[in-house]
């Protein structure tokens, strides 16, 4: 039995997981508010703009954005495989690829602004 | 020797209704589908704010929609039940052992909800 | 003397003779059961008074030896922990541990448990050949500490019973084979970890686990596979991040 390379994704599942379970809820809550137009002077265009062009705000959105699509895409892969789909190889494939993608826009949007 | 052992098929789709434990386990496990989609609408979202502020009013429009709103409760709901889900096992996972005893598990749990609570604290009102 | 109380119980035995039948199939036996009584009771009273043709195995009869482990109600329990008062309904259905071969009636086949268990070396490999003259092995309680709970297992199988993953992925080594490897890269005498790494780090070791953590609630030891497991996978991942970062570093 060879070794797996299953650790680079579970470790990236594990710091995404724990990631998401901080500040997805409360990610989540802005979200709601901005779209029930509950207390629109909280998260305006100019303080979210400006977050986003601070080298550090830069680092979070991305590192939380990293973590969260490969923390989803490993989980998604091994769900999948729960829910009875025995295409391991190329389920991963798709994942893992989503979330290279989603790495990728993230990674060009934050370098726009 | 037995030249006949009887071997019992378990149902590759539809093996986790036999228990509520299962039933738990794939309600966590599909929390995950949601927070991908949830991370490409703060991608997409990214990328409006990117473009011009314009752009990025007219997502935060659609966020208003009621599918939008819709999907944030959803996604509020899973989330939520993918962090209890995850504080709860956390002591399992990193037991800290300091001198002799471990650490007891809900010391553990409790600091994490702890947190939990200061970290979305703080979010919700960086804008303020 | 008074009548000591007892309740008649239906148990739904599952019944399979390699010999004469095809598929396994359901027996009732109506078993006058005491309060205090354990599913094994019933089991030994339908052996001594109504049937004793109904196999199955057990020994200790107080939760040591990990003979009896089987199905009660659908869940796995060891049979002489599992309590008749626990169930009021007075219907019970024991059934052979799920996930394994059926030899006959309640008796299920544990070679592929044996082979895997085996197959992680599970004994002290010490770090250098130190001769008997040198003295014993010192371990301070904290380093006992740290694997103490992981020896708690008595190998009942109960875990594999409960393992989704194992139900659905044969090959999977299990949680009791990956915690008694853990147990031993604990002990601080041991230095045979690398060796275990080559089995339980394989993707059908402790890759095939997602953390269902069905083993842990069904474990009648409280060993906690279900944590052993991730902790392994975070040692294998750390390991996995040192030997490609860090390839000049010797183990």
């Amino acid at each position: 039995m060879a070794k797996s390379n299953k650790p680079i994704f579970w470790g990236l599942f594990a710091a995404g997981g724990t990631v998401t379970a901080f500040v997805t809820p409360a990610l989540v809550l802005v979200t709601l508010f901005a779209a029930m137009r509950f207390n629109m002077d909280m998260f305006t265009y100019d303080s979210i703009h400006a977050f986003a062009g601070w080298w550090l705000g830069k680092l979070i959105i991305f590192g939380v954005i990293l973590v969260s699509l490969w923390h989803a895409a490993h989980r998604l892969r091994v769900t999948v495989h729960d829910f009875g789909i025995r295409a391991d190889k190329q389920v991963a494939i798709v994942v893992y690829s989503l979330a290279g993608l989603g790495t990728l826009l993230t990674l060009i949007h934050l370098l726009n602004i | 020797m037995n030249s006949k052992p009887y071997v019992r098929e378990v149902s590759k789709t539809t093996w986790f209704m036999s228990h509520p434990r299962y039933k738990r386990y794939m309600a966590r496990e599909v929390t995950c589908i949601f927070i991908f989609a949830y991370t490409f609408l703060l991608i997409w979202g990214l990328g409006c704010l990117a473009d011009s502020r314009e752009s990025f009013d007219a997502f935060v429009q659609a966020l208003g929609s009621p599918l939008g709103v819709l999907f944030n409760v959803v996604v509020l709901i899973a989330t939520v039940y993918h962090s209890m889900s995850w504080f709860d096992v956390t002591p399992q996972a990193m037991p800290i052992q300091i001198g002799e005893e471990f650490v007891a598990g809900n010391i553990i749990v409790n600091a994490h909800y702890g947190a939990w609570a200061v970290v979305s604290l703080i979010i919700l009102f960086w804008g303020m | 003397m008074s009548e000591l109380q007892k309740r008649q119980i239906q148990l739904e035995v599952l019944r399979y003779n390699p010999e004469t039948d095809t598929a396994p199939r359901y027996q009732t036996y109506s078993v006058p059961c005491l309060e205090e009584w354990v599913v094994l009771d019933a089991l030994n009273y339908i052996k001594d008074h109504l049937d004793p043709t109904l196999s199955y195995r057990w020994s200790c009869h107080m939760a040591v030896c990990g003979s009896c482990g089987m199905m009660v109600n659908g869940e796995p329990k060891l049979a002489c922990k599992a309590f008749i008062h626990e169930y009021q309904e007075g219907q019970i259905k024991v059934e052979p541990m799920a996930n394994f071969p059926i030899e006959r009636d309640l008796v299920t086949s544990v070679e592929d448990f044996i082979t895997k268990l085996a197959s992680v070396k599970p004994y002290l490999i010490p770090k250098e050949d130190k001769p008997v003259s040198a003295g014993e092995f010192k371990q301070t309680p904290a380093e006992l500490k740290k694997f103490k709970q992981y020896t708690l297992c008595i190998n009942c199988m109960l875990c594999y019973a409960a393992c989704p993953q194992y139900a659905l992925v044969p090959e999977f080594l299990g949680p009791a084979a990956i915690s008694m490897a853990h147990r031993y890269n604990q002990d601080s005498r041991d230095g045979g970890r690398d060796q275990r790494q080559e089995v339980i780090a394989s993707d059908e070791g402790v890759w095939e686990c997602s953390f269902v953590g069905a083993c842990s609630e069904v474990c009648p030891k409280h060993v906690d596979p279900a944590g052993a497991l991730q902790q392994v996978k975070v040692a294998s991942t750390i390991d996995w991040y040192k030997e490609h970062l860090m390839p000049w570093m010797k183990k």
